[in-house]
């Protein structure tokens, strides 16, 4: 059975413009899937309709077996324990150590006043170590969070959302602020710790070229509606052309040629 | 696992347990503050001098009070007419102490200015704005009041102490951000020190200076309310003090008060407009 | 020519405001009967009057103990005043945020709170406090604890609002209780900046104590009625002395305790 089963999924914000239309899709434990398309697409919007940040309108979500758009407040606390999110701005508490952040991740296992008074098992802040020390910033796990680089800080958002120990982590776009450098490190972790823990991952991306590099499966998405949806290697100019609504490649071609 | 615990980044507290706090001295010094601050409290509620206080009695008096004051407010011992003069006269002094505090502060803030004035100059008018503030306004008013007799004389200008304390901290820093490039480019076409005054430093800062005026003319209507409270500075404020203190009347006191609160309920979403409209970072 | 009439229009702007500032102030001049003339006359003599009156002598120098414990009282009922508004304020600040209120309903209800409870001056809650609660240490702290109330609620909404958004986003989304997110995200962004609003808070309930004890006859503001009221002028000026120091010494601490935290 797929792990998420997205159903006819409908999403709008307001009466006017439906920003998801009829959306579809499975995803399997432990594929590595890229969701591309253009700003404004629905990209964020769809990545958090799976652990309904935001309320779904149409269809249906079925996360590992539940329907996720039935829960009731506490079972979808549970839920959320077993999916982390990556952010595009980090989302760290900016005061906060390092080691704080990444034990946040903790929160939903715990009860509301294990989590004010801060009591975490020794073993919780070893793992917190252990992972700090897999994405390579032991070192730097009493610093305050607002004094990392951005690689750094989304480093620490990986371990935040690892030591949920979930089943999925949805990714929205996670290296759009980072430079190419940055951005690689990030990839690259990303991957190789998912592959390695087996943990399935859904990834927000705008470029193209990195989700073909990374990715087993790319979908692509356009005003809320897929129009891609095949391995990566499937992924041919025209339907790159299809989610970004373009027909440039040919023509800047001949424009080249002409200048 | 077993090789993590012994790692060389790993803090740990004296139990022995991990510690997970960055430690760093911004941390300390707020967990002194609120532990400091938490001690005082304590201390003060063993301190208080509790004479003649029966809770048994206070609580239900002062809630009956207040229900007569909110919901049956009237006039007994004045006219409505009478009232807002009252009001009118309170107004006058905020309004009298806010504008001549005004003029005072933007000569002495062009002295406090570092970048308009000297290093000592500056320092000696910020030294002695510091000792001004640090006495309360009733202080001033009162101490004026036998100084140089009582009357509306005496109120404004203890009022205007504190007024001009405060304007010239606000006006000083609002010269200290004008644009270091304007000021060069007249003062290398030769302008005088009162040229760059009145053609760079007032145009690019009139708006704010206007806007920390309004905000004290705010702060000013309720000193003015306490003054005629408590120094006899007439106005609402006395009226507030007699209906209260002299006549116990509970339906005169909650009228007043209604009309103070609209007043200064009213200046507040004024000047908030206006912080919003002109300081929108450091709405202070 | 547009540009003509632009000035034209602003010129005609400065001297309508000009106007209308000379007129208020004419105004206000006429109903407190205020005469500028005199106003300033009068300087020369009062200061001549402070120097000459206001000194501190060996003689009120024998009651400086006794100064000094009205001193504390007023600092102390300052800062509980500070120290439990802060509490309540707190609470109605997390119900009257975007970022941290549940409701709409409760929301309103706590500015409506918040705005009553400061802009009805604190010389209008002593008086009334006094009725009841009688001449002692009680009446003055409720009086400040109310406008405390008032005070920090409004900054502390407008700090919580101010807080980013984004981390309570990432708690919310680890399946985290609201109020494990207000205490671990969305408080420690905004500690620093309500700390520097509750220092701020004694700085100003100390200089309001001050009138508050004038009317409910306690602490250092019964001090100095006391004196000023048996024209005992040295002590006056001891009395004002104290209260100068202290709310200077006080303004130094917060300053620096601001430089570390901010
Ligand atoms: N909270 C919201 N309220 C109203 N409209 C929103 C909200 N979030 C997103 N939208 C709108 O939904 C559309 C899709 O947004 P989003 O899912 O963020 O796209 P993407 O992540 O692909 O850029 C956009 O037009 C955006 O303006
Ligand atoms: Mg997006």
């Amino acid at each position: 059975m797929s792990l998420v089963r997205v159903e006819n999924l409908g999403k709008s914000y307001n009466a006017q413009t439906k920003v998801l239309k009829d959306v579809s899709f499975n995803v399997e434990a432990g594929e590595f899937v890229s969701i591309i398309g253009p700003s404004g697409a629905g990209k964020s919007t769809l990545l958090r309709c799976i652990n309904r940040m935001v309320e779904i309108d149409e269809g249906n979500v079925v996360f590992d077996g539940q329907d996720v758009g039935s829960l009731n407040k506490k079972e979808l606390r549970k839920m959320r324990t077993n999916i982390g999110m990556i952010f595009q701005h980090y989302n760290l508490v900016p005061r906060l150590s390092v080691i704080e952040n990444v034990l946040h991740g903790r929160f939903g296992y715990k009860t509301t006043l294990e989590g004010i008074l801060g009591k975490f098992t020794e073993d919780e802040k070893e793992q917190a170590f252990y992972l700090l020390k897999k994405l390579g910033i032991e070192d730097h796990a009493y610093k305050r969070c607002d004094q990392l680089s951005g690689g750094q800080q989304q480093r620490v958002g990986i371990a935040r959302a690892l030591i949920q120990d979930p089943k999925i982590v949805l990714c929205d776009e996670p290296i759009a602020s980072l430079d190419p450098n940055a951005s690689k490190v990030i990839m690259d972790y990303l991957k190789s710790i998912t592959m390695e823990l087996n943990i399935t991952c859904i990834v927000n991306l705008h470029q193209v070229e990195i989700a073909r590099d990374y990715s087993d499966r790319i979908i692509g998405l356009s005003k809320g509606g897929i129009v891609f949806d095949g391995s990566s290697y499937k992924l041919t100019t025209d339907s790159t052309d299809l989610i970004y609504g373009t027909t440039t490649p040919k023509v800047q071609k001949r424009q080249l040629v002409t200048v | 696992m077993e090789a993590i615990s012994i790692s060389p980044h790993i803090k740990r507290k004296a139990n022995g347990k991990i510690s997970i706090k960055t430690g760093n001295k911004s941390e300390r010094v707020m967990k002194w503050t609120i532990s400091t601050l938490t001690l005082l409290t304590i201390m003060a509620f063993l301190f208080f001098n509790y004479d003649g206080l029966d809770l048994a009695k206070a609580i239900p008096e002062t809630a009956y009070n207040l229900k007569v004051m909110f919901l049956e407010p009237g006039l007994s011992h004045f006219t409505w007419g009478a009232a807002f003069y009252q009001v009118g006269i309170t107004l006058g002094l905020a309004f009298l102490s806010t504008i001549l505090g005004a003029v005072i502060a933007f000569f002495l803030a062009l002295m406090a200015a570092t970048n308009l004035s000297n290093k000592w100059i500056s320092k000696t008018v910020r030294i002695f704005v510091a000792i001004v503030r640090a006495v309360p306004t009733v202080l001033w008013v009162l101490i004026f009041a036998i100084a140089a007799g009582l009357g509306s004389e005496a109120a404004i200008l203890g009022m205007l102490f504190h007024s001009i304390a405060y304007l010239v901290k606000a006006f000083s820093e609002a010269f200290e951000e004008v644009d270091k490039g304007i000021m060069e480019a007249l003062k290398a076409t030769g302008a005088s020190w009162w040229h760059i005054v009145t053609h760079a430093v007032v145009p690019s800062t009139f708006t704010y200076l206007l806007s920390w005026t309004f905000l004290r003319f705010e702060i000013n209507f309720s000193v003015a309310v306490a003054m005629g409270a408590a120094a006899g500075a007439g106005g609402i404020g006395f009226e507030l003090f007699m209906a209260s203190g002299f006549y116990f009347d509970m339906r005169e006191v909650g009228l007043i008060t209604y009309m103070i609160l609209l007043l200064a309920i009213i200046l507040e979403l004024m000047s908030t407009r206006l912080k919003n409209r002109y300081f929108p970072a450091t709405a202070k | 020519m547009n540009e003509k009439v632009m000035r034209n229009q602003r010129k005609w702007q400065t001297i309508l405001f000009a106007g209308i500032i000379i007129a208020l102030t004419y105004l206000s001049s006429d109903i407190t009967d205020f005469n500028i003339v005199h106003g300033i006359a009068t300087l020369p003599d009062a200061a001549i009057w402070i120097f000459s009156n206001l000194f501190v002598t060996q003689e009120s120098l024998e009651r400086l103990p006794k100064i000094l414990g009205k001193l504390a009282e007023t600092i102390l009922m300052s800062i509980a005043a500070t120290t439990t508004g802060t509490v309540v304020a707190l609470f109605l600040g997390l119900m009257g945020s975007k970022t941290t209120g549940t409701s709409n309903a409760l929301a309103m209800f706590a500015r409506f709170i918040a705005s009553v409870a400061r802009n009805i001056p604190v010389v209008a809650w002593a008086l009334i406090l006094l009725l009841s609660f009688g001449q002692n240490s009680v009446t003055g702290y409720l009086a400040l604890f109310v406008g405390s109330v008032g005070f920090l609620t409004r900054a502390f909404i407008e700090s919580i609002d101010e807080a980013s958004q984004s981390a309570v986003e990432a708690l919310r989304a680890t399946g985290a209780t609201y109020f494990q997110i207000v205490y671990k995200a969305v408080i420690p962004q905004c500690l620093p900046q309500m700390i520097s609003w509750i220092l701020f808070m004694i700085e100003t309930n100390i200089r309001s104590a001050t009138l508050v004890g004038i009317l409910t006859g306690t602490g250092i503001g019964y001090s100095f009625d006391l004196y000023y009221k048996t024209l005992n002028y040295n002590a006056v000026a001891l009395v004002t002395l104290c209260i100068v120091l202290s709310v200077i010494v006080i303004e130094l601490m917060s300053n620096h305790i601001r430089k570390v935290i901010l």
